[in-house]
């Protein structure tokens, strides 16, 4: 049992590579939601088409099998051979990305069509429109969901163990495998899991609360 | 690397064949999930406090964490504990119960929507608790919450190569097993994205069907 103490270190070294690899995830999923989400109502039919091709794509594959065709099939190809972490990062951001465009949709057609209207009537350009009207009142719409797609890739990025990214999941079965017991890494990373999925609903609601300010009423 | 037609006709056999424990494994667990799920939602509702709040803690515990890592727990923690499962058991139990916390929200959202007076009238006209549930209110709730449920059961149809990881032979392992021992890692791979991609592009046109003929109600 002396030891416990480097296994646990062990563990944690795992864990930030878990919050790293959310992190960057998350960011990753942030920047291609908006980009795919904007393309599906973009009014060139081109756009629309590779936007909801990449959606259903990644919607209608599992993030497993994604992870292991870039890590694997995609050096195969000659293009690029990416380090786990890569593969790891772009495989989440990609995958939850394509549920979050679909949110970022929903919520832009969720504005009412007369503060398109009323954008016209100011002579708003279309950027200033999107920024300034559109956005800001879409953004509360997209939060909540934006917190549950963070804790579904916080929970995804497990499967990166699989193909030998050191996280969390991995040095768990490091330290069963190294000392034979099962109960005590297994039953720490649950409990550090499910703290930080609490921490990230925790941050979520915080700053709802902060963008839904002034907003009572107009909704 | 170039694509071979000869190399994945020949594989084709074993990816089938994993592709039927892939099949059994999803709908064991949805059998599992929907169950669990219900008994869930139920004892949330109890009148009882602790018994609600602790039904309200598991569910968030098991939603906050990986589905890999308790399936990793029921296979390798609890035969410490005794408890011997085959590993498709094992699996089985994972996914239902992991799902099981998402039904039981489903269940949830489908009861608080059957009104008031339905449970009064009950009451009225003197229903046990019993009788009230099954002659009254599922009836009412269950049609609604059948396009969110549909969902859910595609959404574990795409985690089932998960249990790759805890040894059972499924299509992702099968796949696994093939490149590992060709060496070729374009084929399998690929075939198994475009596998999981038809079998969710005919999932998402039965889902729009069902969500017509059930209304969206139910969320």
């Amino acid at each position: 049992m002396g030891d416990w103490s480097g296994y646990l270190t062990l563990i944690l070294q795992g864990a930030w590579v878990t919050v790293k690899l959310t992190l960057m995830g998350s960011a990753l999923a942030l920047v291609v939601a908006f980009i795919a989400g904007l393309g599906r109502i973009s009014g060139h039919a081109a756009l629309r088409w590779l936007a909801t091709g990449y959606i259903e794509f990644f919607r209608g594959t599992s993030i497993f099998v994604q992870l292991f065709w870039i890590y694997f099939v995609l050096p195969m190809t000659g293009l690029w051979a990416p380090t786990p972490m890569q593969a790891g990062v772009l495989a989440l951001g990609l995958n939850v990305g394509a549920y979050g465009a679909e949110v970022v949709r929903g919520a832009i057609l969720a504005v009412p069509r007369d503060q398109y209207e009323a954008c016209t009537a100011v002579n708003l350009t279309r950027f200033q429109r999107m920024r300034h009207i559109i956005l800001p009142q879409a953004l509360p719409l997209m939060l909540p969901t934006f917190g549950n797609n963070a804790i579904e890739l916080l929970k995804a990025t497990s499967v990166v163990s699989l193909i030998s990214l050191a996280d969390m999941t991995f040095q768990a079965q490091v330290v069963r495998s190294q000392t034979g017991n099962t109960l005590l890494p297994f039953v720490t990373i649950l409990l550090l899991y499910f703290a930080m999925s609490s921490v990230i609903s925790f941050a979520i609601r915080r700053y709802e609360r902060r963008v839904t300010r002034g907003l009572d009423g107009v909704r | 690397m170039e694509w071979d037609w000869e190399f994945a006709a020949s594989i084709m056999p074993q990816l089938l064949a994993g592709f039927r424990i892939t099949l059994i494994a999803t709908a064991l667990g949805a059998v599992v999930a929907a169950v669990l799920g219900l008994v869930f939602a139920i004892l949330r509702r109890s009148r009882n406090r602790i018994l609600s709040r602790g039904t309200g803690f598991v569910v968030e515990f098991i939603r906050g964490t990986p589905l890999l890592v308790q399936l990793y727990f029921i296979f390798y923690v609890l035969p410490d504990l005794g408890i011997r499962l085959p590993a498709l058991t094992a699996g089985v139990i994972g996914m239902g119960l992991h799902y099981a916390t998402y039904a039981s929200e489903v269940y949830r959202g489908g009861i608080e929507a059957v009104s008031r007076g339905q449970w009064e009238a009950a009451k009225a006209t003197n229903l046990n608790a019993r009788q009230t549930w099954i002659h009254i209110i599922l009836p009412q709730a269950v049609p609604p919450m059948i396009p969110a449920m549909a969902n859910y059961l595609l959404a574990m149809f795409k985690e089932t190569p998960l249990l790759s990881a805890i040894t059972v032979l499924e299509l992702m392992n099968q796949a696994r097993s093939v490149a590992n021992s060709s060496y070729r890692y374009v084929e399998p791979m690929t075939l198994v994205g475009v596998m999981f991609l038809i079998v969710s592009v005919i999932s998402v046109v039965g889902l729009r069907w069902l969500e017509r003929r059930y209304g969206g109600v139910g969320k």
